[in-house]
């Protein structure tokens, strides 16, 4: 009888600990609730404007009276089967893919060899050399064009993608090699000692274990130099002004927008079209990209 | 299989000498560990038998050629890793056979030695395993597995039992000592761990700030210590070190410990003590050796018997863990569970005194 009455104020109060508890998260959760749902339609709103704009006519689009925010005359590829046929989008899709695929090769191979030496091969200096590539990265693009534009020029690439391919990774390279190398040195130094004594050299070490190993890092890495190359505006800008050279960002813009005369349909499907692959590739490689960010940041 | 030679080996970081001298010739098929506190040097030298740190000094040979300029893959050793080192991104028969492969051993040669390697560590059905869908023990098994595959001259074991629970700890040693009996290749071996050193070493080197302090088997080592930091080190719990002085005892000698306790000399050693006449000495004596009256088989042995008030009691089940005051020191004993008085009581206890070791404090050496 007395344990009963003992007891029973003990239950009450745990009962009463969890009801706060859970009251809290409740309150937690409708706090998250409205801000993801407030910031999912601050972000979503442009793409959906977008999809909307380039699924109408351009009969629709210039109607003042209609809604700009719903389809009010029926859905039409109209502004797509314009841009492939009557722009150069085409082209512009094609220069762009092969400056990024180049781009995200040379900053891979770069990238990984440096990490990997500035990170698992220390050597004189090798910290500072380190640092200083990370600040290399904080120097804007509007600042090094300028200096750019001589040595594009001098080597003869002025208004030629595969300038491009030679520029784009001054912005690639120092962050992609800063991620790999938080990434190498956050792998156990035992692992290339085991490495050494199985009878492997440097190379084989890197090719055998470190790339496998890190491959989250390399992903990511990968992921962030493909983006910063498609989506690239102050270096083409500023180097290509031919047609047949220009890569998607720069073409569509100049090409879709004649003086004040805007292709909103054509300029909201080339837009729609350039976010794909992007898109395509974040979507499938999220969970990598996170895990290497998230090793990369956590790494002193 | 083959025989390792350290002839003054030195490292030295900077100004910083990790290892100082190091002088050992390790026999074709033994099993040396090297034991000592963090810092000691013992890790370092392992790595310079490895290739992993270069030499500062001295000369290092394995089966009998220097390998002081060989790197690690050409001296045919195989390296056994604290926290395993094993390849996460390959299946346990990858990380075994990699070394192989880098060598260029034929595919049936390596299926071979994995098997065999697989059976001797009984991971015949985890060989398709990754290392991140395994247990701690069966991690270092595999990473022994890595080493045996290759059958190479030495196996190098740095801490490799400290990342597992006591427990495992326990039936891995066992594993390992099994491991060598069946191999038998030349191994050397570092912990911190005493319990690991004694059970598992053929001889012992015991290791303290870059030198060695003492080389023997293990029980050499515990029972006739050369340093008071090997008597201190090895045996848990460790050895009681209470300040005395060497006085005359009639025609023999004694330890005085306080005014109110003083150990005879046993005969047989009073020659061996007699240059320490009158000098302040450390008077060392194991706490197996200081039991209850009851019981203690003191009977034709050298004893002394000593009331004492003791201050903390530690049952251990088996066996109780007394602890008093001697002239200041803290002291432990061990009695039978059932003779243990409680905290603050007085008991009876008994001295062996043909274990005891005398300390000269000004050089720390065993007299």
């Amino acid at each position: 009888m007395t344990a009963t009455t003992v007891a029973a104020p003990a239950a009450t109060r745990s009962l009463m600990g969890r009801a706060s508890l859970s009251r809290n998260r409740r309150w937690a959760l409708i706090a998250s609730y409205v801000f993801l749902i407030m910031f999912a339609i601050f972000f979503l709103l442009p793409p959906y404007y977008m999809v909307v704009t380039a699924l109408k006519s351009d009969a629709e689009v210039a109607h003042m009276a209609h809604n700009p925010w719903i389809i009010a005359e029926g859905l039409t590829f109209e502004q797509f089967k314009l841009l492939f046929t009557q722009s150069d989008f085409l082209i512009f899709f094609k220069n762009t893919a092969i400056v990024t695929v180049c781009t995200v090769v040379i900053t891979m191979c770069i990238s990984v060899l440096a990490a990997f030496s500035l990170g698992r091969m220390k050597f004189w200096g090798s910290g500072i050399l380190a640092t200083g590539i990370f600040l290399t990265y904080l120097v804007p693009d509007t600042l090094l064009f300028i200096p750019l534009f001589q040595i594009v020029k001098s080597v003869g690439l002025l208004n030629s993608y595969w300038g491009m391919v030679l520029v784009y990774p001054t912005l690639t390279v120092p962050f992609c090699t800063w991620i790999m190398i938080g990434y190498f040195q956050s792998i156990p130094k035992e692992l290339d000692e085991a490495a050494l004594i199985d009878g492997a050299g440097q190379m084989q070490m890197l090719f055998k274990i470190f790339i496998p190993v890190a491959l989250p890092g390399i992903i990511a890495a990968t992921i962030f130099a493909f983006t910063v190359s498609w989506a690239a505006f102050v270096y083409p800008m500023t180097f290509l002004y031919s047609a047949d050279q220009q890569v998607l960002t720069v073409g569509t813009v100049t090409s879709l927008i004649k003086a004040d005369v805007y292709k909103w349909g054509m300029l909201m499907a080339g837009a729609l079209v350039a976010a794909a692959p992007p898109l395509v590739i974040y979507a499938f490689l999220m969970d990598y990209y996170i895990a290497g960010l998230t090793a990369g940041a956590t790494k002193g | 299989m083959a025989e390792v030679a350290l002839r003054n080996v030195v490292k030295k970081y900077d100004d910083v000498v990790a290892v100082s001298g190091v002088s050992l010739d390790i026999p074709n098929h033994e099993f040396l560990v090297l034991v000592g506190p963090s810092g000691c040097g013992k890790s370092t030298t392992l790595r310079m038998i490895a290739g992993l740190e270069e030499i500062s000094g001295g000369e290092i040979s394995i089966g009998g050629e220097v390998v002081n300029d060989l790197p690690p893959k050409d001296r045919d050793i195989a390296m056994v890793f604290q926290n395993y080192a094993l390849y996460p991104h390959m299946t346990v028969a990858e990380n075994m056979s990699f070394g192989l492969k880098l060598r260029k051993f034929p595919k049936s040669e390596i299926k071979t030695r994995v098997d065999n390697a697989a059976r001797i560590l009984d991971i015949t059905e985890l060989l398709e395993r990754r290392p991140k869908q395994l247990s701690g023990g069966q991690r270092q098994r595999v990473a022994m597995g890595r080493a045996i595959v290759r059958n190479p001259k030495v196996f190098l074991f740095d801490e490799p039992l400290s990342n597992l629970d006591a427990k495992l700890r326990v039936q891995m040693r066992t594993e390992i000592k099994r491991v060598h009996q069946k191999v038998k290749t030349t191994t050397v071996y570092v912990t911190h761990d005493q319990v690991e050193a004694m059970t598992l070493a053929d001889r012992v080197v015991v290791m303290n700030g870059g030198r060695i302090e003492q080389i023997g088997t293990p029980n050499e080592l515990y029972h006739q210590p050369k340093t008071r930091f090997v008597a201190g080190f090895i045996g848990s719990p460790a050895m009681n070190f209470m300040p005395g002085k060497l006085e005359t005892n009639g025609s023999g000698l004694k330890v005085r410990l306080s005014d109110a306790l003083s150990f005879p000399v046993p005969e047989n050693r009073a020659a061996r003590y007699r240059p320490a006449l009158g000098k302040d000495i450390l008077f060392g004596l194991r706490p197996e050796h200081i039991t209850e009256t009851r019981g203690s088989n003191g009977a034709g042995g050298n004893h002394q018997d000593f009331s004492t008030v003791l201050d903390v009691v530690e049952p251990m089940g088996m066996e109780t863990m007394v602890f008093f005051k001697v002239g200041g020191a803290e002291v432990c004993g061990r009695v039978e569970p059932t003779a243990a008085k409680g905290s603050g009581e007085t008991m009876q206890l008994r001295a062996n005194l043909d274990h005891m070791h005398l300390i000269d404090p000004a050089t720390n050496l065993v007299l």
